[in-house]
This record gives C-alpha cells, sequence and structure tokens, in this order.
C-alpha cells in the first residue's frame, strides 16, 4: 500500500465497559504526534459496542474493565465468532489487563469465556485485590523500542504457560507482561492510563505487516 | 513520547499541599485506575453470596456489599453501620468482580478495618449513619480507594483533595426516585462547564465561593472534568434511568435498592447493564424495557423531611 495514501487507518475499542474512553483518547494523541508508524495516514478511533462496528476496521482494542462484564457483553452482542473472523482476516487486535485476559486460550482463578487468540493462560486478579496494584517500569532486556516503560497494573492477571509462537515483548519483575502471537498483542497492564504511545503505536505497526 | 505524571496527579498533589502529600502521586493514580475500568458500567448493592453471583451473571462491573439495600435501611431506621466482615468477606469469595463496602462519614476505623480486609473499594457514606458531624476521612492516608457522594461541584472538590478517587452523585438512595441524582449531576455538570469559561483572575474567587481548593479548581476549568471519574447513584431503578444518567454526563451508574427490591432482580439487572452500554441507542434501550416486570416502589421527594434525606449528610 502506498505510504502516501490519504484515507485514514480506523481503529476500534470495544466499548461494552471498561476504559474505552481512555483508549479512544491515545488514538486521538497518536494521530496528533503524527506518529512515523502511521507514514502519513490518520489514525480515527470508533468506539464498537455492536457487529456493524466492526465494518471498515482496520485493527482492535479490547480495553480494560471487568473481565466477567465484558465477556458477558461479548456473548449478548454476539460479537465473539465476527471478532474470530476478523483476527482470521489478518488484522491485528490488542488486549489490555481484561483485554488480556480476554484474548488469552483461557482464565484460570474464576473462568471467564476467552477468544483463545494468544496462547497463553491468564492467572486473574495474579496479584492480588485492589490494595496490591502498583506502577512499576519494565525489567531491562524487553524488546527494542519498549525501554523504560512505565507500566499501571490494576487488579492485574499474570499470563502462564505461553505458547511456542508467543513472544514475550516486556516483562515486569520476571512476569511476561507484554507478548505477542502473530498479530494479537496482549498487556497485562494499562498503557491507556499514562502517556506513553508506544504500544499503541506498535497496534498500528502491526497493520500494514 | 514518555511522559510519567500527567496532569490530573500534579493537580492533586499541588492540592494536597506540601506537608500533606503522604500519599505520592503515584499511588493516586493506581486508586483513580480502578475508577477508570470500572466505567461504563453498573455497580449493584448485595446483601447475599447469592445476590452477587446473580449480579456478576447479569454483567455488574462491581457490587456493593451491604446488609441491608438503602430502602430497607430507610423503613427500619436507627444507627447504620459498616455491613459485618462475615457479609462482606462471603461475597468477596464468591465473586471476581470488584467488591466495594461502605463506611460511615468521618468513620476512618471503620475504614481501616475495610482496608485491612482487601475490599477493593470503600465508599464513605451518607446512607450509614454519620460518625463524625465536622469532619470525613483522610483518604489520601489510603491505600484503598475512596469513592464519596456529592451534590454539587464544590463538596465533589473538597472529596477529591481529601484523596477521594471516584465521585458519585448523592442522588436519594433508597428512594426509586431519579430527581435528586438527575438535580446533582445537572448541578455537577453545570458548575464545571460555567469554570471553563472564566478568565484565570476569576478562578481564585470561583474557588473560595466553592469552597474547594484551587488547584483542583484551576484543573478543572482547564480540563473541562473532574480529575477522578463521576459517576451517577441515587434512585435509579429503570433501564432508562440509568441510560439518563449518562445522557447527563455519569461515567458510571450505581444501582442500589432498585435491583434487589423489583419483582425480577435478574432480568432488571441484565436490562440496566444493557441500558448503560447502549445508553445512546434508544432502540437498545427500549429492547432493555421489555418484559422487566414490577420496578420497586418509589418515593415521591415531597413527603421526605429534610430530616429524613440522607443526601443531606455530610458537606
Amino acid at each position: 500500500m502506498s505510504p502516501s495514501s490519504s484515507h485514514s487507518w480506523i481503529v476500534g475499542v470495544l466499548a461494552i465497559q471498561g476504559d474505552f474512553e481512555a483508549h479512544l483518547k491515545m488514538l486521538r494523541a497518536l494521530g496528533e504526534v503524527r506518529d512515523a508508524s502511521l507514514r502519513g495516514r490518520a489514525v480515527v478511533g470508533r468506539a464498537v459496542r455492536k457487529v456493524q462496528d466492526l465494518d471498515g476496521l482496520s485493527a482492535l482494542i479490547l480495553p480494560g474493565g471487568e473481565s466477567t462484564t465484558i465477556s458477558k457483553g461479548l456473548a449478548r452482542e454476539e460479537l465473539v465468532k465476527p471478532i474470530h473472523e476478523f483476527a482470521a482476516a489478518g488484522h491485528p487486535i490488542l488486549g489490555t489487563c481484561a483485554g488480556a485476559i480476554l484474548l488469552c486460550r483461557s482464565a484460570e482463578n474464576h473462568p471467564v469465556p476467552t477468544l483463545g487468540l494468544v496462547d497463553a493462560v491468564a492467572l486473574r486478579n495474579a496479584y492480588g485485590t485492589q490494595v496490591d496494584s502498583f506502577a512499576q517500569l519494565v525489567d531491562p532486556g524487553c524488546a527494542p523500542g519498549f525501554e523504560g516503560m512505565r507500566c499501571v497494573f490494576i487488579r492485574a492477571p499474570k499470563l502462564a504457560t505461553l505458547g511456542a509462537g508467543v513472544e514475550v515483548l516486556a516483562r515486569v519483575g520476571g512476569e511476561p507482561v507484554f507478548v505477542r502471537d502473530g498479530k494479537i498483542l496482549a498487556t497485562t497492564f494499562h498503557p491507556e492510563l499514562t502517556d506513553d504511545l508506544r504500544v499503541h503505536a506498535a497496534l498500528v505497526a502491526a497493520i500494514r505487516e | 513520547m514518555t511522559k510519567t505524571k500527567n496532569a490530573t496527579q500534579t493537580a492533586v498533589e499541588k492540592a494536597k499541599g506540601s506537608d500533606g502529600a503522604r500519599t505520592s502521586a503515584q499511588a493516586f493514580e493506581i486508586k483513580v485506575g480502578l475508577a477508570e475500568m470500572l466505567k461504563g458500567g453498573v455497580i449493584m448493592d448485595v446483601t447475599t453470596p447469592e445476590q452477587a453471583k446473580i449480579a456478576e451473571q447479569a454483567g455488574a462491573s462491581a457490587v456493593m456489599a451491604l446488609e441491608r439495600v438503602p430502602s430497607d435501611i430507610r423503613r427500619d431506621g436507627g444507627v447504620a453501620r459498616m455491613c459485618s466482615i462475615e457479609v462482606i468477606a462471603g461475597i468477596q469469595d464468591s465473586v471476581s468482580i470488584p467488591v466495594m463496602a461502605k463506611v460511615r462519614i468521618g468513620h476512618f476505623l471503620e475504614a481501616r478495618v475495610l482496608e485491612s480486609l482487601g475490599v477493593d473499594f470503600i465508599d464513605e457514606s451518607e446512607v450509614l449513619t454519620p460518625a463524625d458531624e465536622a469532619y470525613h476521612v483522610d483518604k489520601n492516608d489510603f491505600k484503598t480507594p475512596f469513592v464519596c457522594g456529592a451534590t454539587d461541584l464544590g463538596e465533589a472538590l473538597r472529596r477529591i483533595g481529601e484523596g477521594a478517587a471516584m465521585i458519585r452523585t448523592k442522588g436519594e438512595a433508597g428512594s426509586g426516585n431519579i430527581v435528586e441524582a438527575v438535580r446533582h449531576l445537572r448541578s455537577v455538570v453545570g458548575e464545571i462547564r460555567a469554570l471553563t469559561t472564566l478568565r484565570p483572575e476569576e478562578l481564585a474567587s470561583r474557588a473560595k465561593e466553592l469552597r474547594a481548593p484551587i488547584d483542583l479548581v484551576r484543573f478543572v476549568a482547564a480540563h473541562g472534568r473532574l480529575p477522578v471519574p463521576n459517576f451517577a447513584a441515587g434512585g435509579i431503578a429503570t433501564p432508562p434511568d440509568a441510560a439518563l444518567c449518562m445522557a447527563l454526563g455519569a461515567e458510571a451508574v450505581f444501582v442500589g435498592s432498585g435491583i434487589f427490591k423489583s419483582e425480577d432482580p435478574e432480568t432488571r439487572a441484565r436490562a440496566v447493564v444493557h441500558a448503560t452500554t447502549h445508553w445512546q441507542d434508544p432502540g437498545e434501550v427500549l429492547k432493555a424495557c421489555r418484559g422487566l416486570g414490577r420496578a420497586m416502589e418509589g418515593i415521591e421527594m415531597k413527603t421526605l423531611a429534610e430530616h429524613e434525606r440522607l443526601a443531606n449528610r455530610g458537606w
């Protein structure tokens, strides 16, 4: 595709419940900084509540929130199959925290139905309750470009038994917190609660891979 | 592209003052982080693990553990205190969504007990009988985030200055009447809008009138929003009630007596969740209104004497 193309990439944010507005804000910010990954294109965010909202999207974000609540909403809105088809068509997806849980092949400690797009098991609330929530920098030795990233963990899950095809892009305290399985990205932390646009830029970069 | 501290944190940090900054801006960010995760959702009052499971299955984003829902507290009279630990712990064990619980206004020891128990959010609530008629809890000093009720912008900013990580309208709990929540939402949102039109030198006088910290007033004027999420509570009984609150600027809703005092709690719980997600789509709110059974009984505000109004508690 031509780098000078004037049309925009539309990135959907699942807006059933959670901090979807924070992700939409990140997408607006990404458009404003004219990040190199955009190659001159505009990025436009769109709230996704129904199947037809997926039409024309280049990428999708599953936000933070309550994974049980969002999982119920995915079933109620009959979005599970369309999201599988979206991924199968080669479109990238990013899930943060609750979104990451929903992307995994299964979830333990109060199981929820998951999409199975990342070959890992999500251990829910693995750090404890809200009093155990924290923020910390990524460990040294992360994938290039993510050095010094500050990660906010809110009742966060851990990712276990990663499949052979899953690449760990960043760890915190030795735990994988940012992984990639093909074009599916998952973080157990909340990049959308900071001003650091690098995770969202990585999602947009994956559109043209 | 990397910045570590945003304007919200800075404003709140400043508002706390240099000697009062016992809690770092980072800790405040973590507290507000959980409030962010609850946006777009419905937080339901529950009194048993069974009710908590019904709420979770219906799509609640959190539950509020209580011994009695507000309409029963209103009916029974007497002193309403923090819920028994057994009830809260039983509910914590039964669900994976966040569990909140209420403390009496100013009762920082009840709050310490709930913090030790590991509840996810503490509601310093006018629904319980106030423990202190002069001071609210110093919420900056806790690891657990707090939500507080407010009837107007000044009250909201005073609570945020004390460390609240979420604001909700007081409404009139247990009334099944949305009119007070609407009044409080319109008041907070309208006063925010008005602040954004002021010149910088006018903000100090306005802060004095609002009896609110100047740095928080400046933040609101610059950003056109509160520095923490703004939810609605008090009197929500139907799916359109929830949608109305969202349309008036609430970012999520609390439903107290409205669910489990209705004829069919499970159906109504699902319906309120659906209407909160799709508040912009009347066709979807209509779907949520079908087959609901009877709503809870409501109370006309004129029949409530001033001393019976829970929203008058706190300042």
